[in-house]
């Protein structure tokens, strides 16, 4: 019993089934989280980076070994392993305010009436977003709208921010943005984030830890990378740090020498599109055996 | 001085707008004016050249005609009603004040149903038809694009179902009615369910294959924010798949509508129900001279009706609906 690790995931190993036979895209995943760090997760596209967290939200469940939040394994999805997804995902038919007071209602935590405003409002401060509440998400820009996610998010009190490739979607200058914000909001808060990326920058200046994963099948985690730069971090500063830029040389080492993708473009394309389709016929399986 | 320039430019500004969009607006009216024209010339060209054993085809002057004549048909109609129920109650009155023990009773008109009548019951008959198999096919049809099992059980039912014409049902119908539906004080007459039972077995299948396929197709990711924020089913229901399937489901509906309008004027000729149908029926039994002009004007009233009920449920769906900025038609 380790009592002093918020967030284990333990031999963690999902087959997918195909018809000629069960896929493994992860295998043996180990991670030990600590209460309040950041990490990122990052791989080629395709390596099962989404199929982890998915994992760690409920919204997959694991084939062998399994995770565990504070003493108790997860076995659903539930508010309190909030997700951003990487397209915000916001119900289009609610503004702003009324998409994050859903989520506010769900996990009342005792709120009253009054209360509950003023929780939807303190989260929309916090990214920022407190001018566009009455907005419909399809009168926001791509940016806003991510915003209003985290702000969905981080109303349910989660323990784990999970964050699903949060920016892939945005434009550079908007990602950084949107990076500050997270960075800012971290620095207040103290979640625990586990966040999906692609972006080696990203990766380096967000995370406390950089988990590198190996290409598939049965992909799993290649390296740990600790990054110790002081917070709070400025980009423009860090652009000249040689410690930063030796991190991103170790992330770019491990990506594009150790695990380099070897085979071709169409390859590539066509396992990362066949993992993911199976990843909704594995959903729909795990769904029907629980009912 | 600037302010002097400013002004003037902008009055000259919204003037140009102005006229802009109204010459648009003339613009998109002119098309559907010039088609209504040609076809009203060609109407009477052929209509000139069809000679039947009533006569020659009616033209759009004699349809005008005879639209009058129903008008006025009804409007006399509804004086002698009126003169009728004026007479029994003076009747009654006289009857009570002879004998104080009489309780006077109040016996209906019983004069044909004119044109205008005809049109009410027909109306009243598909919006009761069509609210009842909304009713049963919208939850039905959310259960199904929810639950794959479900699904799987309803749908050779409706495969089998969906291809038949009511019309097909209407014998059945009739005496399933005739036998069970007995009552000394009717709420309604039987030849009213039978129509509505009739307009309700068409309109469900539209609706409800429509709105499971629009449940079924939910985006995978409002799902998953389902799942994170532990929705109940009826939260589930209510805040992620009914906004989501909504145009889907006005599909459905309006589809349904527009079948069951065209089914009950069928049955209505058929089973000589009450209706426009009925009217079309009669007129056409009745053969005198005028009877192809009056079944013509029965013709284009179906057409109108037909056309405003979508259009109503157009806007409906234009006030239900959560996207705004969707064109609608």
């Amino acid at each position: 019993m380790s009592t002093k690790h918020h967030l284990e995931l333990t031999q963690v190993g999902i087959d997918f089934p195909t018809p000629k036979g069960p896929f493994t895209a992860l295998s043996d995943v180990n991670l030990r989280i600590k209460k309040g760090e950041f990490i990122s997760l990052i791989g080629h596209s395709g390596c099962g980076k989404s199929t982890v967290l998915n994992i760690v939200a409920g919204l997959y469940q694991a084939t062998t070994g399994g995770v565990i939040l504070d003493g108790r394994e997860v076995d659903e999805p539930g508010p309190e392993r909030a997700v951003v997804f990487q397209n915000h995902s916001l119900l289009p038919w609610l503004s702003a305010y009324k998409n994050v007071e859903l989520a506010v209602k769900q996990t009342k935590n005792g709120r009253n009436k009054q209360q509950i405003r003023q929780w939807v409002e303190h989260n929309l401060e916090l990214v920022h977003m407190s001018h566009a509440a009455d907005k419909l998400p399809a009168e926001l820009s791509g940016g806003m709208k991510q915003r209003v996610g985290i702000a969905r998010a981080l109303a349910m009190e989660p323990k784990v921010l999970l964050m699903d490739e949060p920016f892939g979607a945005l434009d550079a200058l908007t990602r950084a943005h949107l990076q500050d914000s997270v960075m800012e909001i971290h620095a207040k808060l103290g979640n625990t984030v586990l966040m999906i990326t692609h972006d080696v920058d990203e990766a380096v200046l967000l995370s406390d830890r950089i988990v590198m994963m190996t290409n598939g099948p049965a992909a799993t985690v290649g390296e740990i990378l600790d990054i110790a730069l002081p917070r709070p971090r400025n980009r423009i500063v860090l652009a000249d740090n040689s410690q930063y830029n030796h991190y991103r040389h170790d992330v770019l080492k491990f990506l594009y020498e150790k695990q380099r993708k070897v085979g071709s473009v169409d390859d590539h394309r066509k396992n990362s599109s066949g993992s993911h389709s199976l990843g909704n016929k594995e959903r729909s399986k795990t769904k029907s055996d629980a009912a | 001085m600037l302010k002097q320039d400013v002004i003037p430019m902008r009055f000259s500004q919204i003037k140009r707008i102005n006229s802009r969009a109204v010459s648009s607006y003339l613009g998109q009216a002119v098309w559907p004016i010039l088609g209504l024209v040609i076809f009203i010339g060609l109407w009477n060209v052929l209509a000139k050249n069809v000679d039947t054993s009533l006569g020659q085809f009616p033209g759009p002057v004699a349809v005008w005609e005879q639209a009058n004549v129903l008008i006025e048909e009804h409007q006399a109609q509804s004086a002698k009603a009126e003169m009728f129920y004026e007479r029994q109650e003076k009747r009654n009155a006289q009857r009570v004040l002879n004998d104080p023990g009489y309780e006077p009773k109040i016996r209906a008109f019983t004069g044909a149903p004119t044109f205008f009548e005809q049109i009410w019951t027909s109306l009243y008959t598909v919006t009761v038809g069509f609210l009842v198999a909304s009713i049963l096919a919208v939850p039905i049809g959310i259960f199904c694009g929810l639950s794959k099992a479900a699904y799987g059980a309803i749908n050779p039912l409706i495969q089998l179902f969906k291809p038949v014409s009511p019309l097909a049902w209407l014998p059945l119908v009739t005496m399933v009615v005739s036998a069970a539906y007995v009552s000394d004080d009717p709420m309604f007459s039987k030849s009213f369910i039978t129509s509505a039972v009739t307009v309700s077995l068409c309109c469900l299948w539209p609706t409800l294959i429509n709105t499971a396929v629009g449940v079924s197709s939910i985006d995978k990711d409002l799902l998953n924010v389902s799942k994170v924020l532990r929705l109940n089913a009826m939260q589930h229901v209510f805040k992620i798949v009914m906004p989501s399937s909504i145009p889907a489901i006005f599909t459905g509906l309006r589809l349904s509508l527009g079948i069951g309008w065209m089914v009950l004027i069928a049955a209505e000729m058929l089973a000589q129900n009450p209706g426009l149908g009925k009217f079309v029926w009669d007129e056409f039994q009745n053969g005198s001279s005028e009877s192809l002009a009056r079944i013509m004007v029965a013709v284009l009233t179906i057409g109108i009706i037909g056309f405003v009920l979508d259009r109503l449920m157009l806007q409906l769906q234009k006030q239900v609906s959560w996207d705004k900025s969707a064109t609608l038609r």
